[in-house]
């Protein structure tokens, strides 16, 4: 058992419950504040990228972010190591 | 001027029909013409938590229908004066809750009554919608539990959208916290969420909290809601909650494990 694992095993139930709540919660805010249009523009760019590239749904994440009055939209792409061209 | 509080949760079993029932019996006790609706179409069970399953005759679904008048449906509760019960239908789709209806039937209760408590289902669909949707106050009925507190979460974040207050521009519906099942035993243990920790995640006032109590399974098995039994905790602590949702300072009990705590002055194991 490493070191890690000792100190998670001896945790109280009640702290896990709170911490996994807390990061849970803060993840369905963000995404209840996500404009509705979001996964449809991110399906798309994925179609639009596929025909170039080889990738996953994962490997395209699209986001909004708010920081005072600024909106920043953020899109992030992971294209693989090798060049998967559908041409060769 | 009549106020309308929903019961809700999102998830289900938490307490919200014998919160419903302790809600609608309090504010009657103290003197207010009080209706409770029950919305959960197809699973009716307010009455039998009120004790009065024998006489229903008519449900909210004929009134909306126009098969019954709401004198007809609304059922008179025979040990409490001024308290009324409006039964679900057992049979019918919940899609006859109409929008409209739903509206009629409240704009005529509004007429006489002081309260309208409307129990709602749990999840999230039409019939836990239209339950909220009039609301002016809500008591999200929440469990020392991730799931129970993930689900209210949600609820509060419909009834910050998805409300008539809203819709119409005006103050948002007043939230309340109600933590029903408390064990401070197992919360001084480390082995439940306590008070605090759901209170700072959720972030709404708290009206109270209901300790984990043998006597609710009891009220319930008689049909007597829990808040008549003064020799209960679980029937205390409601008391306790009406007497908060109506201004007074009440401290709060049943929340320390320990004799003679902070807040557990009174009562210890019981």
């Amino acid at each position: 058992m490493g070191l890690f694992d000792y100190f998670h095993a001896n945790r109280k139930s009640a702290d896990v419950a709170k911490e996994r709540l807390s990061i849970l919660i803060a993840r369905d805010h963000f995404h209840r504040h996500q404009p509705s249009f979001l996964p449809a523009l991110q399906n798309e760019l994925l179609e639009v990228i596929k025909k170039y590239v080889d990738i996953d749904q994962d490997d395209v994440t699209v986001s909004l972010d708010r920081e005072e009055d600024c909106e920043i939209l953020e899109l992030n792409i992971a294209l693989p190591e090798k060049r998967h061209n559908k041409e060769a | 001027m009549t106020r309308i509080i929903v019961v809700t949760s999102g998830k289900g079993g938490v307490g919200k029909t014998t919160t419903s029932a302790a809600f609608a019996t309090g504010l009657a006790l103290q003197g207010y013409k009080t209706a409770v609706i029950d919305f959960d179409v197809g699973l009716r069970n307010l009455d039998l938590i009120m004790g009065c399953e024998r006489r229903v005759v008519y449900d909210f679904v004929n009134v909306i229908t126009k098969e019954a008048s709401l004198n007809q449906a609304l059922i008179r509760d025979k040990r409490i004066e001024n308290l009324y019960i409006l039964p679900a239908s057992q049979t019918r789709d919940k899609e006859a809750l109409t929008m409209e209806g739903v509206e009629a039937v409240i704009n005529e209760l509004k007429e006489t009554f002081d309260y309208i408590v409307c129990d709602s289902p749990a999840g999230i669909e039409h019939g836990a919608y239209m339950a909220m949707y009039f609301a002016d106050e809500a008591v999200v009925v929440t469990n020392p539990e991730i799931s129970s507190v993930r689900d209210s979460d949600r609820i509060l974040g419909l009834l910050a959208s998805k409300t008539k207050r809203v819709v119409e521009n005006k103050t948002p519906v007043k939230e309340h916290l109600l933590l029903t099942r408390y064990a401070p035993e197992r919360v001084k243990n480390g082995e439940m969420l306590s008070v605090g920790d759901i209170q700072e995640i959720l972030s709404i006032p708290l009206l109270g909290v209901i300790p984990e109590s043998q006597s609710v399974l009891t009220a319930s098995n008689q049909g007597i809601p829990v808040i008549m039994n003064k020799n209960s905790r679980a029937g205390l602590a409601y008391s306790d909650c009406i007497g908060r949702f109506l201004g007074e300072e009440i401290e709060f009990r049943f929340i320390d494990a320990k004799k003679g705590g902070i807040f557990g002055k009174f009562f210890g194991g019981r």
